[in-house]
């Protein structure tokens, strides 16, 4: 007879509660059109997206870089549902379709069968709204869960009205609830013109593009418009500091060879690139590739958009945003922002780490007086042990371990890191993902019916007794009590 | 044999913490790693440092208020825990602890409901009380690793990372060096510290060592206020509040492993919920908190659930810790530098933690404990 382990995961982990032919992550337009070309193929088709974002997690800046220039719109939910319907009219052929749809509903894991998790029941996909978390089966699963802002950290640029251009996007596309006037944008490329097109079409003021290059990006008649409506572009210039007060930015100094300019807005906006958002995928273990023409770090990609995962596809911007040019320009970004703002500028915002401390690999302030050994330990000295690794350079100086999951800080850290090294940005250091890919509350994410099996197979460690028995008690009579007693479940 | 050549392989808390020592000692030495620094189970566990069971626990308390200032740089270290009880199983199983923790001289008292929320005001107005221990526990596992390579280096130890061990090579009954990629490394004395790899590199020259890894996992969450005492245990959760706030707890099933060659796979699982539950169970004015990661780490274990820390084969010395390495990292590493230099440990009796008490040990002892690959059903 096979004796099993009462401790172990096998039979314990849940099955899903509910299982759709076909699952589709994020209702922009590729997850949209495939749950239409799913429904109109007779499947079972669940679409969810994350809007409308609960208001505290967009005040931290996930999953976009909102920088808190929403307006109180967002503090309804229910009319930011309406809102969000009426903004996205094709959402209305999937419902005639019969596809389920789930609004400010996230996917924040992605438990797929692989080496080590042999434990798994079958491929689920965690799920989470304001009030609960569940897990559901899927035979097909589309992950079209976008693109997210690239962000460069500049003095001043913790302040409320520096955001992303994706957010700004959302923020007037979508949730109308944009609360700027006037706004300064970072990069001249498409995703730069682009979003000044989008912010003048929404009647607000777009003062100047800031450019670090000698020319403007982007496509031409596209530049021709901005143009025409007497928008600059401000080449060979990069933002020094964002200053303003209690409501946030007030203005932005730019910086050239020839001078500083002072520009009045309340809004920085960053729209140097467009970061594939990877994160459910790379936290389920698919493989990954830095695919320059594709945006850096994206699935690899078979034919119909299969990822290494099986019955797992990937569709949109977080296949990859076509743009080759995309790692070289993020990285000319953080050159000259590195070049012009002090070293005391925070890199991680959530950690409050700066590029000085980064830099230096030195551990954060809270912890007292750095000892003179770790004074004298720096990125250089640490690069002798090896190429750079963001995860160990994360875990020493808490760069991106905070509530934002590295969302404001990982990019332009792996950009820092590879540039010490001397290597080519393709060739910067990587750090993974993992679940929950969103911040979700403790009590939210709690299974509140697990199974009697979870509750009776609990053991604090491994469910070896003898480990625990005192060293002096091995071998002699008082062992067989320690065990009897400390047997099952408690023991620390 | 002070002044020969040590190689350690693992650059694991339990093996760095071994170098740090012989290199104190005078010995020079070089750690192999098929990774980066204390990237297995070393950085991926809760920092506890409370084992009142191993003969090296009176070694590891007396060293860890001292390690920042040996090693130089922080361990965040803290001492004391609390251990609260949510049913009366668990508060008759606690106070079973603290009478064992008292009748060996680690001073333990019952504590009431009130005074638990004293101490952890995180935790439930609803325990039942539980005890608070004046001695162990906790440290920063990332952080302490990467003290124990600085350290060892400002001494002139050598690591070499990304440098797998492929084999143990011997020669009249000794080992006389560690072949690797680069070429083999010669040595006087090897110590293998390399975790789940440790058997398959004994195996080699002809030694059983019987253990098996599984998966253990772990949630993380944005920081909460600080709690007078971090190291807060209790409802089948091991876990600590970090000096930045977040609380990282973990317990629970685990999935065995076949491991290879290699860095295991190490993916979570969606036992993440049934730990969030019981941390919102044990700490629900943190309910509200948010769950910012997930992580797993590969442990070894032997069947007994103790160290193997032994000379064999003349001069190769096993420091195997059975998944409990990281608390009694100070101490291990004193032991197993005794060990290398003098054949025994200066500062405790460890003898029944020798290989030879695996000696009739039945091939299929695995199989009869159930610990064989996950499956899921």
């Amino acid at each position: 007879m096979t004796v099993r382990d009462p401790f172990a995961l096998d039979g314990k982990l849940p099955s899903p509660e509910a299982r759709f032919e076909t699952v589709i992550v994020g209702a922009g337009p590729a997850g949209i059109a495939a749950a239409i070309t799913a429904a109109r193929d007779g499947k079972s088709v669940l679409l969810i997206d994350e809007n409308p974002v609960a208001p505290d997690l967009m005040r931290t800046d996930v999953p976009l870089f909102y920088g808190m220039r929403m307006t109180g719109a967002v503090e309804t939910p229910d009319r930011m549902i309406e809102t969000l319907l009426n903004s996205t009219p094709a959402l209305e052929t999937a419902l005639d379709l019969g596809v389920e749809v789930l609004l400010g509903t996230s996917a924040w894991g992605l438990y797929a069968p692989q080496p080590g998790l042999a434990t798994l029941p079958e491929p689920m996909l965690g799920l989470a709204d304001a009030t609960r978390s569940w897990l559901i089966g899927f035979d097909q699963l589309v992950v079209a869960a976008g693109a997210r802002d690239f962000v460069v950290s500049f003095d001043g640029w913790e302040q409320p009205g520096v955001m992303g251009a994706l957010a700004l996007d959302m923020l007037l596309c979508r949730y109308a609830a944009f609360a700027g006037q006037r706004i300064v944008i970072l990069g001249s490329g498409d995703l730069a013109l682009r979003t000044a097109l989008t912010a003048l079409a929404h009647g607000i003021a777009v003062a100047a593009l800031v450019e670090v290059r000698g020319t403007a990006q982007g496509d031409a008649a596209l530049r021709a418009r901005l143009a025409a409506a007497g928008v600059p572009v401000l080449t060979n210039h990069v933002i020094l500091r964002a200053e303003g007060g209690a409501n946030g930015v007030e203005r932005v100094i730019i910086g050239a060879e020839t001078g500083e300019i002072t520009i009045d807005c309340d809004t920085v906006c960053l729209a140097i690139s467009a970061i594939p958002a990877i994160e459910l995928l790379a936290a389920a273990g698919a493989r990954l590739e830095i695919n320059a023409a594709r945006g850096g770090h994206v699935p690899i990609l078979g034919a119909n958009g299969t990822t290494s995962l099986a019955n797992v596809s990937a569709f949109g911007d977080c296949a990859g945003v076509e743009d080759a040019d995309a790692l070289a320009y993020r990285a000319a970004w953080v050159a000259a922002i590195g070049r012009s703002c002090a070293a005391s500028t925070n890199i991680c915002q959530c950690e409050a780490v700066s590029r000085a401390d980064l830099l230096g690999i030195q551990p954060p302030r809270t912890l007292g007086e750095r000892s003179p050994a770790i004074a004298c330990r720096s990125l250089e000295t640490l690069l002798h042990d090896g190429p750079p690794d963001q995860d160990q350079v994360k875990r020493l100086t808490r760069a991106g371990m905070g509530l934002c999951q590295g969302r404001r800080c990982r990019d332009q850290v792996s950009l820092l890191l590879g540039a010490a090294a001397g290597l080519p940005p393709e060739a910067a250091p990587f750090t993974g993902y993992r679940a929950p890919v969103r911040p979700i509350p403790l009590a939210i994410l709690a299974d509140w019916n697990e199974a009697p099996g979870m509750q009776d197979g609990w053991d604090v460690w491994f469910g070896v007794p003898a480990q625990w028995t005192p060293y002096r008690d091995i071998d002699t009579p008082r062992e067989a009590m320690h065990i009897a007693i400390l047997s099952g479940g408690g023991h620390i | 044999m002070t002044g020969g050549n040590v190689v350690v392989i693992g650059a694991g808390v339990t093996g760095l913490s071994t170098a740090w020592w012989l290199a104190r000692s005078g010995v020079s030495v070089t750690v192999l790693d098929k990774g980066v620094v204390g990237w297995e189970a070393s950085s991926r566990n809760g920092g506890g440092a409370s084992h009142y069971h191993s003969p090296l626990f009176a070694e590891e308390q007396r060293l860890w208020p001292l390690m920042d200032d040996l090693l130089g740089y922080p361990t965040e270290y803290r001492r004391g825990r609390v251990i609260a009880a949510m049913t009366e199983k668990q508060l008759v199983h606690y106070h079973y602890m603290a009478a064992m923790f008292t009748e060996l001289g680690y001073a333990t008292d019952h504590i009431d409901a009130r005074q638990a929320v004293e101490l952890a005001p995180l935790l439930s107005d609803e325990n039942l009380g539980g005890i608070q221990l004046h001695f162990g526990g906790h440290a920063n596992p990332q952080r302490t690793v990467q003290a124990y390579a600085w350290a060892l280096q400002d001494l002139g130890g050598r690591i070499m990372q990304n440098t797998p061990a492929l084999r143990l090579v011997a020669a009249g009954g000794q080992v006389t060096g560690v072949e690797t990629a680069r070429g083999v490394i010669g040595c006087d004395a090897v110590v293998v510290a390399a975790g789940p790899q440790t058997g398959a590199l004994l195996a080699g020259i002809g030694i059983d060592l019987p253990l098996a890894a599984a998966r253990a996992e772990m949630i993380i969450t944005e920081p909460a206020p600080l709690m007078p005492v971090g190291g807060v245990d209790g409802n089948g959760l091991y876990g600590r509040q970090t000096l930045r706030g977040n609380l990282a707890y973990g317990g629970g099933p685990h999935e065995w492993l076949d491991t290879g060659p290699g860095s295991p796979p190490r993916p979570t699982s969606p036992l993440a919920r049934n730990l969030a539950r019981r941390v919102a169970e044990l700490l629900p004015k943190a309910a509200k908190l948010r769950v910012i990661r997930s992580w797993a780490g590969v442990v070894e274990n032997t069947p007994d659930g103790r160290p193997v820390l032994d000379r064999v084969h003349g001069n190769v010395t096993i420091g195997v810790m059975s998944g409990v390495g990281f608390g009694l990292s100070p101490a291990s590493g004193h032991a197993i530098r005794d060990l290398v230099i003098d054949g025994q440990c200066s500062f405790a009796e460890i003898g029944k933690l020798r290989l030879d008490r695996f000696a009739g040990l039945a091939p299929d002892w695995r199989e009869q404990r159930g610990w064989q690959t996950g499956t899921a059903a």
